[in-house]
């Protein structure tokens, strides 16, 4: 009965594997295709891992592991790339209607060269790349 | 200087990982898990470590349990909307990063509420600047920040106001 439940579950996880290739294919640029992509496979791999765990259930442990692993990384790699992706925004052609960051950015550059003299006051690099 | 809060979190954590490792358990093994998990909890390493941030009371203990299945639900369904946008023909997506402001001013409580809101599909933290988290949203609802904090924060917000502040 568990071994059909765990298998139905690894299921139900590839199908979500499934739709975030669908997404990595349809999906306009970079951060949208994050969104698809490896946002997708959290639940994708949680349910499939899962469905191993109950399928072996001498895995388990080592299966919630994997899970916590996965739980703790992802968002750190997620918010690197999508930092590294809006910071090359106008290179890789990102279309975002409110971009709050980038009216930040502005705002920070512009008090930063309105107090230029002030040697201290030095854009980021992500500024530079604005222009 | 870490404190004895943050240590004996850190040497749970440690332990519980390596019971996870080792199971099925022997004493053995648990009693050498756990002198190597406190005598890595005991190292005098410099800074201050974010789960001292932790709440031990049994109504924050509680509220962690309780969003654990708030967070499990966000999850199942954005990612079930974001498979809806995906599958659609039409695309569905208005993707733009907006400002949110978060209440939260422990460490812990902001990696907890950065990593849920990155986590759940369809938004992903850019930025943590100060008070404003900058989200890059996929289909955006409300541009402001107020609405988009009411949107994307808020139910996190209220169990991690308590959790750990």
């Amino acid at each position: 009965m568990l071994a059909i439940v765990g298998a139905f579950l690894s299921l139900l996880g590839s199908a979500f594997f499934v739709l975030a290739a669908i997404g990595l294919l349809r999906m306009p640029d970079a951060l949208n295709r994050m969104q698809a992509g490896t946002k997708a496979t959290t639940l994708g791999s949680i349910l499939f891992l899962l469905g191993i765990g109950l399928m072996r259930p001498d895995f388990l442990g080592r299966i919630i592991i994997l899970i916590l692993f996965i739980v703790l990384t992802n968002p750190v790699s997620s918010n690197a790339l999508a930092r590294a992706a809006h910071a090359w925004r106008d290179r890789i052609g990102l279309k975002m209607t409110p971009d709050a960051l980038a009216e930040a950015e502005a705002e920070a550059a512009a008090l930063a060269s309105s107090t230029a003299e002030a040697a201290s006051a030095k854009p980021t690099s992500e500024v530079q790349h604005d222009a | 200087m870490r404190t004895l809060k943050a240590r004996l979190i850190g040497f749970l954590g440690l332990w519980v990982v390596w019971l996870l490792l080792t199971s099925p358990w022997s004493a053995q093994e648990a009693l050498v898990g756990a002198l190597v998990a406190a005598f890595i909890s005991l190292l005098p390493l410099a800074g201050r470590s974010p789960l001292g941030d932790l709440r031990v009371t049994p109504k924050a203990l509680a509220y962690l349990f309780l969003y654990f299945f708030v967070f499990l639900k966000a999850l199942v369904l954005s990612n079930l909307d974001v498979a809806f946008r995906v599958l659609h023909p039409k695309l569905p997506i208005a993707p733009g990063i907006v400002k949110v402001k978060t209440r939260l001013r422990t460490s812990l409580g902001r990696l907890l509420l950065t990593s849920s809101i990155t986590l759940t599909p369809g938004t992903i933290t850019v930025e943590l600047r100060g008070d404003d988290i900058y989200v890059h949203w996929i289909n955006v609802t409300a541009a402001d920040s107020a609405g988009a904090t009411a949107a994307i924060v808020q139910g996190f917000e209220k169990y991690l106001e308590v959790i750990c502040g």
